[in-house]
C-alpha cells in the first residue's frame, strides 16, 4: 500500500495524543493549573493535529462532516465519532483541572475510555480490510493500542509504567511482522483464484491492461525497497520500543531520560508506521503480475 | 446508508465469457466514452497527450498466460470491472454514505456529491474495481450503465451497458442473475460460470465463464525428429546421416 505521509503522521501523532489524554482522563496523573494546561494542551494538540493531518488525505475536505454519519457499518466513521466524543467529554475535565483546580473524574474516566476506543477504531479501519492479508489480523489493533499506551504513559510522566509498556509494544510489533509474513505466504488468494483460471493450470500475467500507472497501481501495487525491510524493522523495533524501554529501566527518572526515550520512540514509530503501509500487499496486485508469495 | 440491503431478488450484473474475449479493449473504450458524459463527473485523464498519460477507467482488460499440465500455454484475455458484490466491502467501509448498494437491483453506486475522496472503498475492494477521478477527486466505479439500462430515450436494443453493446464478439452478457430462469443465469449454469476470489467472501454477482477445453493433438508432438522411421524417410535419414 502507498505509504502516504499524512496517514503516517496522523496515526502516530493521534495515537500518542489519545494515549496521553487517556492517562490524564483516568486520573493516573492529576495535574492542576498551568501544569494541567501544558499536559492537556499537548494531548489536544497531538490528537487534534493528527486529525487535521488526516483531513489533508481527503479529496474533498469540505464534506468531512458527512464522515460522522455511517458509524453503523464504517470503522472510519466510528473513529470520527469516537474522536469527537473523546475530545468533547474530556473538555469539562480539562477545563476543571486547568481553571478551577477541580478535576472531574467521571468525565475524565469516560473520556479516557473513549480515547482508547478511538485508537482501536483507527486500527480497525485497517484490520477489517480482508484484501490486505497483512493487516487483517488481531495484531494490528494490538500494535496501535500498545503504541498509544506506551507513548501516552511516557508523555504522562509514568516512566516505570512506560518502560513496561514499551516492552509490550516490542512484542506486539514482532508478532505483527511475523504474523504478517505468514499471512501473505499462506494467503488463500492467488493468481489462480483472482482470475478463476487456476482450475486450468498455472496462471501468470502475460500483459498489463496499459503501459502506464493508474490509481490502483500507485495506491495498492506500490512496490517499495522491500530489501530494506529487515533493516527498517530493526530500526523500528529498537527505536520505537526496545531502546526507550532500556533507557527508562537503566537511567534514573529524569526529564532527560524521558525526552531521549520520546525522541527515539517517535522516530521508531514513524519507521514502523511507514513499514505498516509500505509492506502491506493488496490482493489486487495479483491482477498486476504479483505472484502469491 | 452503507448498510447492505437484504436482496430483493433482482441482481443485475454481467457474465463475461473468457472463451470468446479476444482482448480488443472495445469494452474499455466504449465504457470510457459513455462515462465521460452524462452520469456523474466525466472520467478524467491527466497528461493525456504528454509523456506519462494516465486516467480513470471503470474497466480494464488484462491478459494472462495459463499453462495446463502436459499442454502448451494458452492466452486468456481477462476484462476486469466492478462485480456488484452482494457482500460489498466497499459499501460498508464508506464513512459518508456515498457508497451504496441499491435494494431494487443490486447495483453498487457512488453518490459523488457525498464522496470525500478518502479512498478507503478502493482499499477494501479486492478486485481493484474503483479508481479515484484525478480531476474531481471523487471515487469512480462501474455503474452498470444505470443511465442506459432504464433510459427510455434510447432504443430498446441500446438499453444495456455500454461495454456489452460494444463487444464485437459477444463475450459480454447483461441480465438478472437473481432470476434462475434468465438467459444469463442459464448460461452460467450451462458453462459452469465462476466467482473471482470467492475466498474473499464478497459474493460477486458478476460471473465469468471459463475458456472451453482446447483440442489436444494425439499424434507425435511437432518438432520431434522423425528418427527410427522405416521406408523412404528412414533411408533418407540414414543416407543424409552418412554424408
Amino acid at each position: 500500500m502507498h505509504p502516504a505521509g499524512s496517514l503516517i503522521i496522523f496515526t502516530v501523532l493521534s495515537g500518542l495524543g489519545f494515549g496521553l489524554l487517556a492517562f490524564l482522563g483516568a486520573g493516573i496523573v492529576r495535574p492542576v493549573g498551568w501544569d494541567a494546561f501544558a499536559w492537556f494542551a499537548a494531548g489536544y494538540a497531538l490528537a487534534g493535529g493528527g486529525l487535521l493531518a488526516s483531513v489533508f488525505h481527503l479529496g474533498h475536505p469540505e464534506r468531512a462532516l458527512l464522515a460522522f454519519t455511517q458509524w453503523r457499518t464504517s470503522w472510519l466513521s466510528r473513529e470520527a465519532v469516537l474522536a469527537a466524543a473523546a475530545l468533547g467529554v474530556m473538555a469539562p475535565h480539562a477545563a476543571g483541572s486547568v481553571f478551577f483546580a477541580q478535576p472531574l473524574p467521571v468525565f475524565g474516566a469516560i473520556a479516557a475510555l473513549l480515547c482508547l476506543a478511538t485508537v482501536i477504531a483507527t486500527s480497525m479501519i485497517y484490520a477489517t480490510i480482508r484484501a490486505v492479508p497483512r493487516w487483517h489480523h488481531w495484531t494490528t489493533p494490538a500494535v496501535f493500542l500498545a503504541a498509544a499506551l506506551a507513548g501516552g504513559a511516557l508523555l504522562a510522566g509514568q516512566l516505570r509504567l512506560a518502560g513496561a509498556l514499551f516492552a509490550v509494544l516490542a512484542v506486539a510489533l514482532a508478532l505483527h511482522w511475523q504474523a504478517g509474513d505468514w499471512r501473505w505466504r499462506d494467503a488463500e488468494s492467488t493468481p489462480g483464484s483472482a482470475t478463476g483460471l487456476g482450475r486450468i493450470g498455472r496462471v501468470r500475467l502475460f500483459e498489463r491492461p496499459h503501459t502506464g500507472a493508474n490509481y490502483i497501481t500507485r495506491e495498492m501495487v506500490h512496490v517499495v525497497g522491500r530489501r530494506h525491510s529487515a533493516k527498517l524493522r530493526l530500526i523500528a523495533l529498537l527505536g520505537g520500543a526496545i531502546l526507550p524501554a532500556t533507557l527508562l529501566a537503566l537511567m534514573p527518572p529524569s526529564l532527560l531520560a524521558a525526552g531521549a526515550a520520546l525522541a527515539l520512540h517517535l522516530a521508531g514509530m514513524l519507521a514502523a508506521r511507514w513499514l505498516f503501509f509500505a509492506e502491506a500487499e493488496h490482493v489486487v496486485g495479483l491482477y498486476y503480475g504479483r505472484s502469491s508469495a | 446508508m452503507t448498510d447492505l440491503p437484504t436482496s430483493a431478488g433482482r441482481k443485475l450484473g454481467l457474465v463475461i465469457d473468457l472463451d470468446i474475449c479476444v482482448g480488443c479493449h472495445a469494452c474499455v473504450t466504449s465504457c470510457k466514452e459513455w462515462n465521460s458524459q452524462g452520469y456523474g463527473a466525466p472520467l478524467a485523464d491527466v497528461d493525456a497527450y504528454g509523456a506519462a498519460p494516465e486516467g480513470a477507467f471503470l474497466n480494464r482488460v488484462h491478459s494472462f498466460e495459463v499453462t495446463p499440465e502436459n499442454a502448451p500455454p494458452q492466452l486468456v484475455h481477462f476484462p476486469r470491472s466492478c462485480l456488484h458484490c452482494e457482500d460489498a466491502p466497499c459499501v460498508t467501509v464508506c464513512p459518508t454514505g456515498a457508497s451504496h448498494k441499491r435494494a431494487e437491483d443490486g447495483i453498487v453506486l457512488v453518490e459523488e456529491s457525498m464522496c470525500i475522496g478518502c479512498g478507503l472503498c478502493a482499499w477494501a475492494c479486492p478486485y481493484g474495481a474503483r479508481e479515484m477521478d484525478p480531476a474531481e477527486q471523487v471515487m469512480k466505479k462501474c455503474t452498470l450503465c444505470v443511465d442506459r439500462i432504464y433510459n427510455e430515450n434510447l432504443p430498446p436494443e441500446d438499453r444495456e451497458p455500454s461495454c456489452v453493446r460494444a463487444c464485437p464478439t459477444g463475450a459480454r452478457h447483461f441480465g438478472d442473475l437473481g432470476d434462475p430462469s434468465s438467459a444469463v443465469s442459464q448460461l452460467v449454469a450451462a458453462r459452469e460460470g465462476f466467482d473471482l476470489m470467492p475466498e474473499q467472501g464478497t459474493k460477486p454477482v458478476n460471473k465469468y465463464l471459463p475458456p472451453r477445453e482446447k483440442d489436444r493433438a494425439t499424434a507425435a508432438p511437432a518438432l520431434e525428429p522423425v528418427g527410427g522411421a522405416g521406408g523412404f524417410l528412414g533411408w533418407l535419414d540414414r543416407a543424409l546421416s552418412r554424408l
